[in-house]
């Protein structure tokens, strides 16, 4: 077998990032209006040129104006900035906890942790829990809140019930916990039946609509968030060999784990305040790229980081344009792609034995 | 080195471990042997830290409890008797973890001296070879092979053994005592094993524990421990006896 290096050089990540982009531009060029690329990349430089412009000299930047520069500006562009994030901040939180618990099927979407998340968010809607001048902060402190919480609940029962966190156990628990959080979903909507347009949203996943502000939020969490998990893939490759073997080389496997359920809670509840429950991104995009750049989270990260932004493109795109001029939520299209390779990882991994 | 002082662990109401008392000098190998259910184990994860423990347990004088993860690892490093690996690290991969407690921080790579542990430990342990190997790949004495070699490119002072051959075949049984028998030959070294197979505890022991239900039966060298008058109520048997009728096949 080929000798694998311990990290990416500079020029592997040059690819990532010019794949990454070119994915990114063809997303804004394609939809229900086709726009040729040099209008779209002519549209966006001007007005990042504007933008510094304003910036420096203080005044009203001069943005491009008419039809299409809005449809790329004020529509396309944020929301696919958001969905590449959202993809990267669950494709890594996937990652994380794959390697913490050992379990390649562990994801925010199959434990049930997604679902607590919307939770908290619908409760946030339903009984108008807000925070004075921070408008976004309600929904999103109780979806991180619950993230955490079915965390907490999820891995306080798998270990009460199988120290070991077998497979089957994980998926058993996380089965049990979604049914629980999607009845008490129905008991919320019962008190709220004027908000049920709004909170249903929450459990489909959609990215459409959103702007700027949620872009910077999830830059935000992925910068800090994600920022801590990569500062701890050396502990991650440990827990990934195992729990025991990582305390016996001298993890303080205390402090990394819960560092580590913080940091994963964070990253799913924001962008579930944001795009709702988009399943089975944290499973797929790690799987696909653990196939290709082996488990060593030097590599696994950073691979799942751009793999993620590059997958949940795609999948947007489809859900734009496969029934044109209907949209799909892209949480469904994540889902079918997402139970195939789920079925595919189980049958894998019960093989192995 | 190790100095154990009325050791306790109990889950709930259960006494695993009772009042355990003993010690471990510079080259000595202390064998911990006893009936199923002794309790060996559970000395040996009170010892790591991986159970909750009442009393005292000093290295070099210094309360482990007082000690932080990667100081402790830097002590003592343990070899368990099994290990399920789920993902394809490669041999080399899981050997270099060993250096963890010698390098903290994001960008802390790998130094010189790590470099020289881990090939050290491969060539010690005959894995060079298969060193981008998936462990997913490994035979079963392959992967306790692995495992060796990432506990001596942790190069502690104290080794300790969960029974580690109890799965390995004679071949893979007498290369991995034969190994470290070899390791504690460097001064300043020690190991602490648990064993189901007394032959081996005589063979390679230099200080036997005999536990029965939690308590000290007899601790002290291997011809003052090992005797029928110790071993036959501990194991409700008559184990000379036995282990003599079993070399016979062979005559």
């Amino acid at each position: 077998m080929k000798k694998r290096s311990d990290r990416f050089s500079p020029a592997e990540y040059g690819i990532f990032a010019a794949v990454t982009i070119a994915v990114l531009f063809a997303c804004v060029c394609i939809g229900s209006v086709n726009i040729p690329l040099e209008d779209t990349a002519y549209t966006i430089w001007a007005a990042l040129r504007a933008r510094i412009r304003s910036w420096i000299t203080g005044a009203v930047p001069a943005l491009p104006e008419g039809l299409t520069a809005s449809i790329i500006l004020s529509i396309r562009l944020p929301r696919v900035l958001c969905v590449a994030m959202t993809g990267a901040a669950l494709s890594i939180a996937g990652a994380a906890m794959q390697g913490l618990l050992k379990n390649p099927l562990a994801d925010g979407s199959t434990l049930g942790v997604s679902s607590g998340a919307a939770l908290g968010a619908v409760i946030a809607i339903a009984f108008g829990i807000t925070f004075p001048g921070l408008p976004f902060a309600g929904t999103m402190v109780m979806a991180i809140a619950f993230a955490l919480l079915s965390l907490l609940i999820i891995l306080g029962l798998a270990y009460k019930l199988d120290y070991s966190l077998a497979t089957n156990t994980i998926i058993l628990i996380g089965v049990i916990f979604s049914m629980f959080v999607s009845s008490l979903m129905s008991i919320v909507i019962t008190f709220a039946a004027d908000k049920v347009q709004h909170i249903t949203f929450w459990t489909m996943g959609s990215l459409q609509g959103t702007g700027y502000t949620d872009a910077l939020m999830l830059f935000g969490a992925l910068a800090i968030f994600g920022g801590a998990i990569f500062l701890h893939t050396r502990e991650l490759n440990a827990f990934a060999v195992g729990e025991d073997n990582a305390r016996h080389i001298g993890v303080n496997v205390r402090r990394v784990k819960l560092i580590v359920l913080i940091t994963v809670s964070g990253l799913i509840g924001v962008c579930v305040s944001i795009g709702g429950v988009i399943g089975f991104v944290g499973l797929v995009t790690p799987h696909m790229v653990r196939l290709v750049v082996g488990p060593n989270h030097r590599r696994l990260l950073p691979a799942s980081l751009f793999g993620g932004a590059v997958f949940l493109m795609l999948a947007d795109l489809v859900a734009r344009i496969l029934l044109n001029p209907r949209e799909l939520n892209i949480g469904i299209v994540t889902s079918l792609v997402g139970a195939v390779v789920f079925v595919f990882i189980f049958y894998r991994s019960r093989k192995g034995r | 080195m190790l100095e154990v002082k009325d050791l306790s662990v109990r889950y709930g109401d259960l006494t695993i471990v009772d009042g355990l008392s003993f010690s471990v000098a510079e080259g000595q190998w202390l064998m911990i042997v006893g009936p199923n259910g002794a309790g060996k184990s559970t000395v040996l994860n009170a010892i790591t830290r991986g159970a909750d423990y009442t009393g005292q347990v000093l290295f070099e004088g210094e309360d482990i409890r007082r000690k932080k993860p990667a100081d402790l690892a830097r002590c003592m490093g343990v070899l368990m008797q099994s290990h399920y690996v789920s993902y394809s690290f490669s041999v080399e991969e899981v050997v270099s973890l060993g250096r963890y407690a010698y390098s903290s921080g994001f960008l802390a790579g790998h130094g010189r001296g790590d470099t020289d542990a881990v090939e050290e430990a491969l060539a010690l342990t005959g894995m060079a070879k298969q060193r981008n190997q998936s462990v997913l790949t490994l035979s079963g004495g392959e992967l306790q092979r692995t495992f060796l070699a990432q506990v001596f490119a942790q190069d502690p002072k104290l080794l300790l053994l969960d029974e580690p051959t109890n799965h390995l075949d004679l071949v893979y049984q007498k290369q991995v005592f034969s190994m470290i028998a070899q390791w504690l030959k460097t001064p300043g070294r020690a190991v602490v094993s648990v064993v189901h197979d007394l032959s081996l505890a005589r063979a390679y022991g230099s200080r036997v524990l005999l536990m029965d239900r939690g308590k000290t039966v007899a601790l002290g060298g291997v011809e003052e421990v090992l005797i029928s008058a110790n071993l036959d109520p501990v194991y409700r048997m008559d184990v000379r006896a036995w282990m003599r009728q079993m070399l016979s096949q062979w005559e």
